[in-house]
């Protein structure tokens, strides 16, 4: 235990103890843990760099931060996942919430990118969502799909007079930032949109009501059965919104993210495609403002 | 000091913080409002709606950045990605100072997203101070560094808070966002008085004072932010107004947030104790004099 904070290193060496106390998972009953990590009694732990006062041990006064801590970050969470908390149940969410987050706390200054590994910790520990892991996986990354064009920067669009000029065989566009393209084995933006559909219906009808009767069980929203899906999460005019895709629209769109010339990305939409779909493709994506320049 | 060089040589009155319930009332009805505080993290993004909602904000308001995450007393260098997307934002919204807090919340770059009272030591205290010239050099705005409210001491603290807090704003040469409800809350936390607090610290270099709620839990205060402000509180203001001047004043509901209006109106309450703040020295408690 650092006694004195006397130099830089004796800084850290306390800011370092005190966010292992803080961050350490709660224990049941959304309590501090009683043993330190090398066994010893917590209480004494906190005492060595904590004072007490006449109403609060040190033990309870690092448990208010150890509580605040989970708290805030499994609100979090939470807030940016009514999708994979309706599909998972709320309980083993929370299970899952603070396993991901014990494993990846924040690396970043805001609470925004939170939940950035969730889907790459789902693939890796299944244990947490089983039996349902290959649907959390994807909704996992349909949420996180929503962050990222809720904020993400938006770069100058292509005009058709950039098409006019360019040569196909060299011209290469980029995609929005903000745009996510989504090959999915269930239909989970359907999904969503009833959870969320569900919830606004919830929160209206809560206001409305002045009685005194008990509230209703929640409604579950039915799991989404398998059905190959392309979706395309975006926004316009700074709204949300999910777009659904035909596969050789996909292919040419994700040829084109990956840095394809625009006549090899039209060659990815493969054979039975026509000039005229093409066209009309491109007419939409140019409306929407999903192709740019690339960087 | 109603207008100083760590609040940009500004007198901007009374204002709140921009709040996403709010946002519709604001740019349907353009409320008469002397300025506004924004979180900076809520806006230091790439763009879409908070960006979009800020530009239209700046269009008609006056606006101040706060910041939460900017940890002047961690031990870590500060983050240069961090830095590069909070310049961006100062040359947006012009803000003629910006404020974070006198505490740290990372270490070995994980965030604990809270933020954790310091231990108040001579060299956290130049350590601190040194962090904060580097970002004010950087960012190239006076910067004022605010008090939290804090729920545990630690052993090896060497001196009180607010001589913590005077020591590192005379190395920093910064101001000091004077938040009289953390005071509150932390002198009944720590069992201090919370007018030696306000009577301890230079009354020169506060360029910017917060009000807020907080709540009354059976062995603690907590920071909550959720309520009117207290009437105790409004006294420490009463009498920091006394001891500053009549200094930019902003209040902070962040939780169980009413209509815009409920939010102005107890805001506006504070012209009531800057009357007072201007009355005659007699009608002050004795307790309340400034040494």
């Amino acid at each position: 235990m650092p006694a004195r904070v006397d130099s830089l290193r004796g800084l850290r060496a306390f800011q370092r103890l005190v966010k292992a106390a803080v961050t350490r998972p709660l224990a049941p009953g959304y309590r501090m843990q009683h043993r330190w990590t090398d066994g010893r009694p917590m209480a004494a732990v906190a005492a060595e760099f904590i004072k007490p006062n006449d109403r609060l041990t040190a033990f309870a006064r690092l448990e208010i931060y150890n509580r605040m801590y989970w708290f805030r970050i499994i609100d979090s969470l939470y807030e940016d996942a009514p999708g994979l908390r309706a599909a998972l149940g709320e309980r083993k969410f929370s299970r899952l919430a603070v396993a991901y987050l014990t494993k990846h706390p924040s690396h970043s200054f805001t609470l925004r990118n939170l939940g950035s590994r969730l889907e790459e910790f789902i693939r890796a520990e299944p244990r947490w969502t089983a039996p349902r892991t290959a649907l959390a996986r994807e909704i996992a990354r349909f949420e996180w799909a929503q962050t990222v064009a809720f904020d993400e920067a938006a770069r100058p669009v292509v005009t058709p007079a950039d098409f006019a000029r360019a040569n196909p065989a060299r011209l290469r566009l980029g995609l929005q930032p903000y745009l996510s393209l989504l090959a999915l084995d269930y239909p989970v933006d359907r999904f969503v949109l009833a959870v969320k559909k569900r919830d606004t219906l919830r929160a209206e009808a809560s206001n409305a009501t002045t009685s005194a009767r008990p509230a209703k069980r929640i409604r579950p929203v039915p799991l989404p059965r398998r059905e190959r899906t392309w979706v395309a999460v975006h926004r316009l005019d700074n709204m949300l919104y999910y777009k659904r895709l035909d596969a050789p629209s996909f292919k040419v769109l994700t040829a084109l993210r990956d840095g394809a010339t625009l006549d090899r990305a039209v060659a990815a939409a493969g054979r039975g495609v026509t000039p005229e779909q093409v066209q009309a493709w491109f007419a939409l994506w140019t409306r929407l403002g999903w192709l740019c320049r690339r960087k | 000091m109603p207008a100083n060089a760590f609040n940009g040589r500004t007198d901007y009155g009374i204002g709140i913080g921009l709040r996403v319930p709010h946002y519709g009332h604001i740019l349907e009805q353009k409320p008469v409002v002397d300025w506004f505080e924004i979180i900076s993290e809520n806006f230091m993004c790439g763009g879409g709606r908070p960006l979009e909602v800020l530009d239209r904000i700046l269009e008609q308001y006056r606006v101040v950045q706060h910041g939460v995450s900017l940890y002047f007393g961690s031990a870590d260098k500060p983050d240069r990605e961090h830095l590069k997307r909070l310049k961006a934002l100062v040359k947006r919204t012009q803000t003629p100072w910006l404020s974070d807090h006198l505490c740290w919340g990372s270490v070995d770059g994980t965030y604990t997203h809270d933020l954790l009272p310091m231990p108040y030591t001579r060299a956290a205290a130049k350590r601190t101070a040194a962090k904060i010239r580097h970002v004010r050099d950087y960012l190239e705005v006076p910067i004022c560094v605010e008090n939290v409210s804090s729920y545990a001491e630690f052993h090896a603290s060497e001196m009180t808070e607010w001589e913590f807090l005077s020591e590192v704003v005379e190395q920093a040469d910064c101001g000091i966002l004077l938040d009289v409800n953390n005071i509150y809350v932390s002198s009944k936390n720590h069992d201090f008085n919370p007018y030696d607090y306000l009577n301890g610290v230079p009354h020169h270099r506060v360029g910017q004072m917060h009000i807020a709620g907080h709540t009354k839990f059976e062995k603690y205060l907590l920071d909550t932010h959720d309520h009117p402000v207290l009437d105790p509180v409004w006294q420490l203001y009463a009498h920091a107004t006394r001891l500053c001047g009549v200094t930019a004043t902003l209040l902070e509901w962040d939780d169980r947030i009413p209509s815009f209006n409920e939010v102005h109106d107890e805001a506006l309450k504070a012209n009531r104790f800057i009357a007072e703040a201007r009355a005659p020295r007699k009608n002050q408690p004795a307790h309340a004099r400034a040494r």
